[in-house]
């Protein structure tokens, strides 16, 4: 039965895509979401089951590579955290997919984006089904490519193409880390199954040079694909690809893929502090640094991309601090308010007939009431307004790094009290006040259609009870995903040294202050941008340096143009034109020359005078026979 | 035999050297494609003079016996060397070696 | 005695080919004779037992007082690449049917004579044998691309013939040594050579022959600027053949000669090889990027990956050794692969300027699905064959050394760089005059490629069959070298 899980999805994708000209819409709006939801289905009756079985054991399908002591097989391992993946990745994936046929309907390209989507589902099961890491790389590659051809889904806009291209290329530079590292731990444990990896690995002492390598090495994995400092900026220009797509891969599912790995890898890293402090400091730069970038952004999907990465930074903070479950329920959470609040952004800019610059929306509330909603829940969930599943998620990672050191917690929380202060703005300048648009857009402004909606309101519920999972202790709860997931991290949790953990009043205590800042971020944007109208400067506006600096994302994308891609263009350039050409191959093409020269020259020796011939055959006689006396 | 034995062999050795050089030397500063053949010759009997002499010294016959094989291989070699001079006289009008050097570089 | 029909049967073909007159007559017996080879191909891996050595023997004397026999037979390693050899021959065929060359009796001809050369290289089992079938494979070669290539063909290909007949020439040289220096009476059989004793200074200097011979042949860096010239001014099925198999007999070389008779020169001086050939990787990778001509910018790709089987043979480990095998095949397939599409663009558009180009995916989709599947294998996505390939390579250079592992793999990002660029460039975008009418693939031109789009995702999926085979034969020959 678990192999029917990833099956169905590649068996839409190989219907639609080998009969994507033949195939009428109609049946691809049912194959391509109705293959998702039979796994959907059938990840829930696992999930179901799996609650009752104590372990786990791979699935082996059939041999794959083996040679001598390499062996990986085909096989999945179905533990809580699989589960659980599976159930967000076929779920939200689900949902997604009946969106889509709404959003795509006019499309022409509607089969090609149903096959590259089921194909993506498939390759994220394979990715989160795994047993060994290669299998796992399967996934992660495939996620990659999926995310290239979605991305440069319109591939007539050359611009799309370079914004797809960008992100494959960038996530292949973490494949190549990710790669690394596994050859690291085959020559480290001489296998690549993860249950004898983990096994092997309880016993060797922290701070084992090998494991601080791979660990490290696996992580730059985890940069690439979950966009962190320094391979994010390929996120934000993903969005070109359709919105659902930026919900569903960008959001929701592929960029949480490195999140997955490092909690499914959690022992090596129990075992490696050094990388541990490393992926907290990347986690926590990148989460500031790309909310104080979105504060400045005007583009609706790319404030929303911002927002992924500097929450994916919370969730690699959390993991950091050993806080496996913590992260994975901020997954869990951020896959539900994060794909709606991308959907619903797709509703506005469906809507809006493709404007996504919120200067130029605006009174949208009345217009769509059921979009703003929805949106508006999402925007309290990742805002952490209690009691939506945004509140208890990040609570959880905050009273962690508080645990850790209140200076740390202090930077996470100017870090959420900027992702309140983004979200707020967006969402008063989309749907507050008057439409700033044209007037042909306000005469089509109109609620999408049941087919849209319907996903929305879905995925607004599991925002708003989506937290219930996980209650923690001091609201009585009895943290149920933790428990859930508590095997898979048994084995951290056994080597890590605990701290003491915080009192019930500290707890209220930081929940007080995130709340109080919160909401106080909820006014000031109210008083900023509703009462006093700003943000709404076009692009060319005089601003101060910083500002400037911030607005144009600190000039990172330009920066890497001139250290890296300008570079290599030039090495590139001159190994051809001077190194090639002028050295090599004229060097080469010299000693053929040189052969050449030398039969041109020694010619005339053939002077042609048979006198001058006999004189030299006479005088090499008289050598020979001189030097044979001499010898 | 006896009478041979009379005169050392060295004589014969110095003899058999002059003659070879005379004809080297011959070879060398003639234009005379008909002067150059002969002074092949002259080496050619030089060498079969001092085969005889060494084969009459050693008792042995064979060398002897390469003499008359040597002067029969170099009559038809001669010949055929003069049909060549003939040939290049009725073409060139002339046997001055220098003026055969079509074949050059 | 399957192994003599193999090499005598395309050769019988090849003779029968230049009587025939009628060039639709010459083209489907041409293709009966290449599917037949195949078969028979089948046969003999079906017959062939994994785990014994050399099977399926032909022996008998031929120069007997010299120590020279006809001796052909098959082990794994020359298994995997004679299927290789009669796998590509048929889609090489079919893929230049599209064109009308002139005197196409002549050109079909050569090129059977070609495939009895390589499979004649690749079963030879004595050392003259391998060195005579070798150099006939540059005679068809060459004629293929002097009279049927591009306009600066005379100048490339004598260039290109020059090149790699002197690296041939120390191979000989090394070959002969070797020989006399086996016991009396000499013999050039491979058994024999592989038992001479050599000093380590006489290893050095055959090392440094084959390697000659052999880096030409494959081409590492710095020895391939023949490669990019030939490649460009070839004919497509020109280009295939030297880059889909002949390229194939210098890696052969040096898994057949290198390893066992110079192992202590190799594991002395395989460091500097194995520099040599991780630099090509990244050079060649890094001029990928600039090139306009899409033919130009596979060539120096298949420096990179080459470079990569290379580094993977010096590393001599099992796993490297593997990799380079699944990987000489996967090359092999993705390369054609590469080559044949970018012949279809150009006989519809006339150019294979990458600027001239795009917006193909509109006007022809399925050719663009088949561009982005072999693409897609020779940038090594996991379940494609390139991905099995590269992932032993590395896996197995990094068991020998971590820095050119980790060098070795940048090739996986500048793959993607330069190949997509390529992509995007000609697939991609709006269409423009040339562009805007171009038809989609017909029947045959699918029939072509499908074989390799087959064969992509079954070594991606299941490389174990192909694995297996050569398994035993690798060990063998490493045992050599320890």
């Amino acid at each position: 039965m678990v192999v029917l899980i990833p099956l169905f999805p590649i068996l839409g994708f190989l219907i639609l895509g080998l009969g994507f000209r033949t195939i009428p819409k109609k049946w691809t709006a049912f194959i391509g979401p109705g293959m998702i939801l039979l796994s959907f289905v059938l990840s829930v009756i696992i999930f179901l089951n799996i609650r009752h079985s104590v372990v786990s054991l791979p699935i082996n399908l059939f041999p794959w590579i083996h040679i001598g002591p390499l062996n990986i097989p085909f096989a999945f391992l179905i533990d809580p955290l699989s589960s659980l993946m599976m159930l967000i990745v076929t779920g939200v994936g689900f949902i997604i997919h009946v969106y889509s046929v709404g959003y795509m309907k006019e499309d022409p390209g509607f089969n090609r984006f149903f096959a590259f989507m089921n194909l993506f589902v498939f390759s994220m099961l394979l990715l989160v089904m795994g047993a060994n890491y290669p299998i796992m790389f399967i996934g992660w590659e495939g996620v990659g490519l999926c995310s290239y051809l979605l991305i440069g889904f319109w591939f007539k806009n050359q611009e799309f193409n370079n914004a797809a291209k960008k992100a494959f290329i960038m996530n292949r530079i973490g494949d190549l880390g990710f790669l690394m590292g596994m050859f690291l731990i085959f020559t480290t444990f001489h296998s690549l199954n993860f249950l004898d990896v983990f096994e092997q690995a309880k016993g060797m002492t922290s701070g084992d040079s090998n494991l601080v390598a791979i660990t490290l090495l696996l992580f730059i994995g985890a940069v690439g694909k979950s966009a962190q400092i320094p391979l994010f900026t390929w996120l934000p220009d993903a969005m070109a690809g359709p919105t659902p797509v930026s919900a569903l891969i960008h959001a929701a599912t592929m960029v949480t893929a490195g999140v997955y790995m490092v909690a499914r890898s959690n022992i090596l890293y129990v075992l490696s502090p050094a990388t541990m402090a490393i992926m907290g400091l990347t986690g926590l730069a990148t989460a500031l640094f790309a909310a104080s970038i979105a504060i400045f952004q005007n583009d609706i999907k790319k404030i929303l991309a911002y927002s992924t990465i500097s929450q994916l930074g919370y969730m690699f903070v959390g993991l950091s601090m050993g806080a496996f479950s913590g992260a994975m329920f901020h997954l869990t959470t951020h896959a539900f308010f994060k794909a709606l609040l991308f959907l619903a952004a797709g509703s506005v800019i469906h809507a809006l007939g493709g404007e996504q610059d919120i200067r130029k929306m605006g009174g949208l509330k009345n217009a769509m009431p059921k979009t703003f909603w929805t949106f508006l829940i999402a925007t309290a969930a990742i805002a952490g307004i209690p009691p939506l599943s945004g509140f208890f998620s990040k609570d959880e990672i905050l009273a962690k790094t508080f645990e850790f050191s209140s200076g740390i917690w202090f930077i996470a929380l100017i870090g959420s009290l900027m992702t309140a202060f983004y979200m707020f703005r967006m969402l008063y300048l989309t749907f507050f006040k008057d439409f700033r648009g044209t007037e042909e857009q306000k005469h089509h402004i109109h609620e999408s259609p049941a087919v849209m909606v319907i996903p929305l309101i879905l995925l607004a519920l599991l925002s708003v009870f989506g937290g219930f999972i996980n209650i923690p202790s001091v609201f009585g709860g009895n943290t149920g995903l933790s428990n859930f997931l508590a095997p898979v991290f048994a084995g951290s949790n056994a080597v890590m040294e605990h701290e003491t953990p915080l009192s019930h009043g500290t707890e209220w205590l930081l929940m007080g202050v995130t709340l109080a800042g919160v909401l106080a971020m909820v006014f000031w944007t109210y008083h900023r941008y509703i009462t006093r109208q700003h943000g709404l400067s076009p692009d060319d506006a005089r601003r101060s340096l910083p500002v400037r600096l911030i607005s144009h994302k600190y000039y990172v994308d330009e920066l890497y143009r001139a250290i890296v891609v300008k570079p290599i263009l030039w090495l590139s350039q001159m190994l051809h034109e001077i190194v090639e050409l002028r050295i090599i191959d004229r060097f080469m093409n010299g000693l053929g020359t040189m052969v050449v020269w030398t039969g041109n020259t020694i010619r005339y020796v053939q002077t042609g005078n048979v006198g001058f011939y006999m004189f030299i055959m006479i005088l090499g006689i008289m050598l020979i026979l001189f030097f044979n006396i001499l010898i | 035999m006896i009478t041979l034995t009379a005169i050392p062999v060295h004589y014969y050795l110095l003899f058999c050297s002059i003659l070879f050089c005379i004809g080297v030397i011959g070879v060398l500063i003639k234009r005379n494609a008909l002067l150059i053949l002969m002074s092949i010759e002259l080496m050619i009997n030089s060498i079969n003079l001092l085969l005889a002499a060494f084969s009459a010294y050693s008792n042995d016959p064979a060398g002897q016996i390469f003499v008359f094989f040597i002067m029969v291989v170099a009559a038809a070699e001669v010949a055929i060397g003069l049909a060549i001079v003939v040939l290049i006289y009725r073409t060139t009008h002339s046997i001055d070696i220098n003026v055969l050097n079509k074949l050059k570089w | 005695m399957l192994t003599i029909i193999l090499i005598l049967l395309p050769l019988a073909l090849s003779l029968i080919t230049l009587s025939l007159k009628k060039e639709k007559e010459i083209r489907y017996f041409v293709l009966t004779g290449a599917l037949i080879e195949f078969g028979l191909a089948v046969a003999a891996f079906v017959q062939y037992k994994t785990s014994c050595h050399c099977q399926l023997l032909f022996r008998a004397d031929w120069l007997a007082s010299m120590g020279v026999s006809l001796k052909f037979g098959m082990d794994g390693i020359s298994m995997l690449l004679v299927m290789l050899t009669t796998f590509l021959l048929p889609v090489i065929i079919m893929a230049s049917f599209s064109h009308s060359y002139e005197r196409p009796s002549a050109f079909y001809s050569l090129i059977l004579l070609m495939e009895m050369a390589l499979v004649g290289v690749f079963t030879a089992f004595d050392g003259l044998m391998f060195y005579i079938f070798w150099e006939m494979a540059l005679i068809p070669a060459y004629f293929i691309c002097a009279v049927w290539g591009g306009n600066d063909r005379i100048r490339i290909t004598l260039k290109f013939f020059i090149y790699t007949f002197t690296g041939s020439l120390f191979m000989l040289g090394a070959l002969i040594y070797l020989y006399s220096r086996t016991p009396m009476p000499h013999s050039f059989d491979f058994q024999w050579l592989y038992l001479v004793a050599l000093t380590p200074t006489e290893q050095l200097w055959i090392f440094l022959a084959f390697f000659l011979a052999f880096a030409v042949k494959i081409p590492i860096f710095p020895f391939h600027t023949w490669q990019p010239d030939t490649y460009a001014e070839a004919p497509a099925a020109g280009s295939m053949l030297l880059a889909g198999i002949m390229l194939k007999m210098g890696i052969y070389g040096m898994i057949r000669w290198m390893i066992p008779i110079c192992h202590q020169a190799l594991q002395q001086w395989g460091t500097f090889a194995m520099i040599l050939a991780v630099t090509g990787i990244v050079y060649a990778s890094l001029i990928a990027i600039r090139q306009k001509d899409m033919k130009r910018l596979v060539a120096y790709s298949s420096i990179a990956h080459v470079g990569l089987i290379a580094a993977g043979v010096f590393a001599l480990t099992i796993h490297s050794m593997q990799g380079a095998m699944i990987q000489m095949i996967s090359h092999g397939i993705n390369i054609v692969g590469l080559f044949l599409v970018i012949d279809l663009i150009e006989q519809r558009t006339k150019t294979r300027n990458i600027a001239d180009l795009g917006g193909i995916a509109l006007k022809a989709p399925r050719l663009a699905v088949f561009f982005m599947v072999i693409l897609l294998g020779s940038i090594a996505l996991p379940l494609t064959n390139g991905f099995v390939g590269e992932f032993l390579l590395l896996l197995g250079i990094f068991e020998h050394s971590v820095v050119f592992s980790a060098i070795g793999g940048l090739t996986i990002i500048f793959s993607a760089v330069y190949m997509l660029w390529m992509y995007q460039r000609t697939m991609l975008g709006t269409t423009n005059q040339l562009t805007g009418q171009i038809a989609d693939l017909t029947w045959t031109e699918m029939a072509t490629l499908i074989p390799l789009v087959i064969m992509i995702f079954w070594i991606g999926l299941f490389p174990g069959l192909f694995l297996d085979v050569a398994l035993p034969d690798v060990l063998q020959i490493l045992n050599f070298a320890k």
